[in-house]
């Protein structure tokens, strides 16, 4: 029982870091983790046999973060996008031309990738980067996501659309160009 | 039917990740998509961007 604690407890750090990439806030990412590290506690016997603790505890404290998503959200009107107006010319032609990545694929396979995405996720605001993790990491419906941030389907498309263009231009100036 | 500008074709195409797209919506992507290689450039990035959030925290930090 002691040694099962103490291996959760060595994974505080990890998830706190995970927690808090997709809540932008501290205090909330430490009360997700504090409820997922309790919840994996009680449920020491449902891990029994299972490989990896990491995975088992990131999959508990994912379903604390949207419930805590849940709770927390308030509608805001749509602000201007400039970085995204800067890649249009008055057309909404490029102004340049994106260039192609190189071997993306086997990007996935190297751990400084992943730092250079988190880094680019951090520097989204808050509101587009909790949309996209919500629909892309946690895997929710646009509809779920709406009701959730309390804003329309619209609004939903557009965060999307945008926290998707300012990640592949942060990807492309930080990794795949560097 | 209505030409698309690039703005217009990568909001589609990530639209297309997130609600099933109308007909003429496909249509016009598709066609511009066909043409231009920097929207179609970034339609793929968009895919990818999917596959790689996924994996995020599946992964030794």
């Amino acid at each position: 029982m002691k040694d099962f604690r103490s291996s959760i407890e060595a994974e505080r750090p990890y998830l706190l870091r995970y927690a808090s990439l997709q809540l932008r806030d501290r205090a909330a990412a430490e009360d997700a983790v504090q409820e997922a590290l309790l919840a994996a506690l009680a449920a020491e016997r449902s891990f029994a046999g299972r490989s990896n603790l990491r995975t088992w505890l990131t999959g508990i404290l994912k379903h604390k973060i949207v419930d805590l998503l849940r709770k927390g959200s308030r509608e805001t009107a749509i602000e201007s996008d400039e970085a995204l107006e800067a890649l249009f010319d008055e057309n909404d032609h490029w102004r340049a031309f994106p260039p192609a990545w190189r071997d993306p694929d086997g990007s996935l396979e190297q751990k400084q990738f992943f730092a250079a995405l988190e880094m680019c996720l951090e520097g989204l605001p808050e509101k587009t980067a909790r949309a996209f993790m919500m629909r892309e990491h946690l895997g929710l419906e646009t509809d779920e996501i709406c009701k959730e941030l309390a804003i329309t389907s619209t609004h939903c498309w557009v965060l999307l659309y945008r926290a998707r263009m300012a990640l592949r231009k942060c990807l492309e100036l930080n990794w795949f160009m560097k | 039917m209505k030409l698309l500008s690039c703005k217009e074709a990568t909001s589609l195409a990530s639209q297309r990740l997130d609600r099933r797209l109308g007909l003429l919506e496909r249509l016009s992507l598709r066609l511009h998509l066909a043409v231009c290689d920097g929207c179609s450039r970034v339609a793929k990035q968009f895919a990818f961007l999917r596959t790689a959030v996924k994996q995020l925290g599946e992964r030794d930090a």
